[in-house]
């Protein structure tokens, strides 16, 4: 494991840029735009990840049927990233709402989905 | 005095809520800007109280000071000051907003979006730890996409899409350095993460990736001149009311305050992030300026010149990192260069709001935007006419309004400094406002009037007060300068450098 899936991530990220910045269709952007918020939560659930070396893989953070709290804080990975990441899916959720209903009303407006013709505004 | 903390951010939130169901219900539908306005009333209020009190700081949900693992909301000199700016500017806009947006179908909507705005903005500057910043700052932008595109005509659309796809990769990067951070302290409070920075090593490539993915985020959000290309599109395509809010302070709480907040309180000054901010102000000082000056259409000017005025501010707030990063710093200097750049903060949310305010009370008089096809205001809408001048004279630097004296500060901060340079590039930037102004005041305001500018008539009367309040406010904290510095910049510029207080504050070590 260690740092090949650390860069695995960020492979992600840079592919979700990619698209954000040389794709010319309106839903490809988007698409991008998702792959790209979803790589870095998957950066934020891996920060919080703990091996347990040979004992195995970390638990996840749920308490189980008779087991104490610091029995818990043993064997579970952290659970603050994860709660940071449902956090940061919902916020993702609620853009991409967002942006496919803009998309939506561009179409409407303009027609196509192509970026080239969709330029009334100089920038 | 505790609770007035949380109502800052619940009672516009609450409001949100209310006029939404209040606009099931028919004979309610009205008043919603009523109540949008009350909401925002009281805001100011709790706001202006809270200057009375010391540094307040409050744990979410009883996790207590043992273990900072809760939302903390601190509420320091620095917070005072970005609350009581917020709020006045947003009064100010639902004030001019009551009569201008009946020209939409929805203006309810318009109310619980730009109310769900106020609320986050003033959890962003509430805000004591960093996931809770990065929440707040994500929900006051999602609800300005809507908001910029909430006339729903192509070219509003076409803008909100291109200001919804760069905000959003600027937020994403402010979340990574904030997982960077959290991976390298095990901590989200930002005064915890303070002192547990450098025992990862201040200048270690995992601490300047956080800081470099965090100062992009934020660089963007404040519209600085390599990630400014979403600002002239957004600003000029929202409604007016909307415009004077987006430029008068989301990028201020969402941009520059984060990014002080981030580089003196979390990182820490060094000279690198202090090059940084002087370099990303320096350029967007220069270039959105000379980019302003060629602009026909009246809000876009105004829109090139938020980037060059935010520019001043970041410039000087680089300059007093830099003052700070010294080995013997002297905190005097670092406290004069940081009273410059948030008084030039204030000021330019009062001036530039006006500047929207006022265009946006043009274009509802005489549907237009283009400063050719306006001209001979200054005869038929008086008092819209003397708001634009006070606020072109504002901006301008002239004596004796607001917009005069933080200039001058920072020239001075930047010389004092040993950024002579700089300096003689601050005075150009600022002639080249003027000069720009000129241009606006000669197309719009004298001059043969054109088209539908000659039958123009005065803005309503709700629309001249929410003006001529922000314009009285221009001359006035121009001549309070002094008690403005004692009880509100002195302890704003305090609370930045004093990281160590921050600290303190945040309970047990």
């Amino acid at each position: 494991m260690g740092t090949a899936i650390y860069i695995l991530a960020f492979a992600v990220l840079l592919i979700g840029l990619y698209a954000v910045v040389a794709k010319k269709n309106v839903i490809k952007i988007i698409v991008g735009l998702l792959v790209f918020d979803y790589a870095v939560n998957l950066l934020l659930v891996l920060v919080g990840y703990r091996s347990l070396g040979s004992e195995g893989w970390g638990k996840p953070p749920i308490l189980a049927e008779g087991q104490t709290p610091a029995q818990l804080a043993a064997t579970a990975v952290d659970p603050l990233p994860q709660a940071m990441v449902l956090t940061s899916i919902v916020i993702g959720l609620g853009l991409t709402a967002l942006m496919v209903a803009m998309a939506i009303r561009i179409y409407e407006r303009y027609g196509t989905f192509d970026t080239n013709q969709i330029r009334k505004l100089r920038g | 005095m505790m609770f007035i903390v949380p109502l800052l951010v619940i009672l516009p939130l609450g409001a949100a809520f209310c006029a939404v169901a209040m606009a099931e219900v028919s004979f309610l539908k009205r008043w919603t800007g009523s109540l949008a306005t009350l909401a925002v009333l009281a805001n100011l209020v709790l706001a202006v109280l809270l200057f009375g009190t010391g540094d307040l700081k409050l744990f979410v949900g009883g996790w207590g000071p043992a273990n900072t693992l809760g939302i903390e909301m601190v509420c320091d000199g620095l917070s005072k000051l970005m609350a009581v700016t917020i709020n006045l500017v947003s009064l100010v806009s639902f004030i001019f907003a009551g009569p201008y947006m009946r020209r939409f179908t929805k203006p309810w909507l318009f109310d619980a979006i730009l109310l769900i705005m106020i609320g986050a903005m003033n959890g962003v500057v509430l805000a004591g730890d960093l996931f809770n910043l990065f929440v707040f700052l994500e929900v006051a932008a999602i609800a300005s996409y809507a908001l910029v595109a909430f006339g729903c005509e192509a070219e509003e659309l076409e803008a909100a899409f291109k200001y919804l796809v760069l905000g959003t990769v600027g937020s994403a990067f402010i979340l990574m350095g904030v997982t960077v951070l959290y991976s390298l302290t095990g901590q989200l409070n930002m005064a915890k993460v303070h002192m547990l920075l450098p025992k990862a090593g201040l200048g270690s490539p995992a601490v300047l990736l956080a800081a470099a993915a965090l100062l992009s985020g934020l660089a963007l959000k404040a519209a600085m001149v390599p990630f400014h290309a979403w600002l002239p599109d957004a600003h000029p395509s929202a409604p007016a009311p909307v415009s004077a809010m987006l430029s008068g302070v989301l990028i201020k709480a969402s941009g520059v305050y984060a990014m002080a907040r981030i580089v003196f309180n979390v990182l820490g000054p060094t000279p690198q992030y202090a090059a940084i901010l002087m370099t990303l102000g320096a350029a967007s000082m220069l270039i959105g300026v000379l980019l302003a000056v060629g602009q026909w259409d009246l809000k876009r000017l105004l829109a090139y010149h938020s980037i060059s005025q935010m520019g001043y501010v970041v410039l000087v707030i680089g300059a007093a990192a830099q003052v700070a990063a010294r080995p013997s710093p002297d905190m005097a200097l670092a406290g004069l260069c940081l009273f410059g750049g948030l008084f030039h903060l204030l000021n330019h949310a009062l001036f530039k709001s006006l500047l929207f305010l006022s265009s946006g009370s043009i274009e509802h008089q005489t549907g237009t935007r283009e400063l050719k096809k306006m001209g001979g205001l200054a005869r038929r809408m008086k008092v819209t006419s003397f708001c634009c001048r006070v606020g072109a004279l504002s901006i301008a630097g002239v004596p004796p309004f607001n917009g005069f004296f933080s200039k001058l500060i920072i020239i001075v901060a930047l010389v004092l400094t040993g950024h002579g340079v700089l300096a003689a590039l601050a005075v150009f930037v600022a002639f080249v406002t003027l000069i720009s102004f000129v241009k606006v005041q000669r197309y719009a305001l004298e001059g043969p009037p054109a088209g539908l500018a000659a039958q123009a008539c005065e803005a309503p009367a709700l629309m001249c007060a929410a003006m001529v309040i922000l314009a009285v406010l221009c001359v006035a904290t121009g001549l309070a300068i002094v008690p403005l510095r004692e009880h509100v910049f002195g302890p704003a510029a305090d609370a930045l450098l004093s990281a160590g207080r921050l600290v303190s504050m945040g309970g047990a070590p």
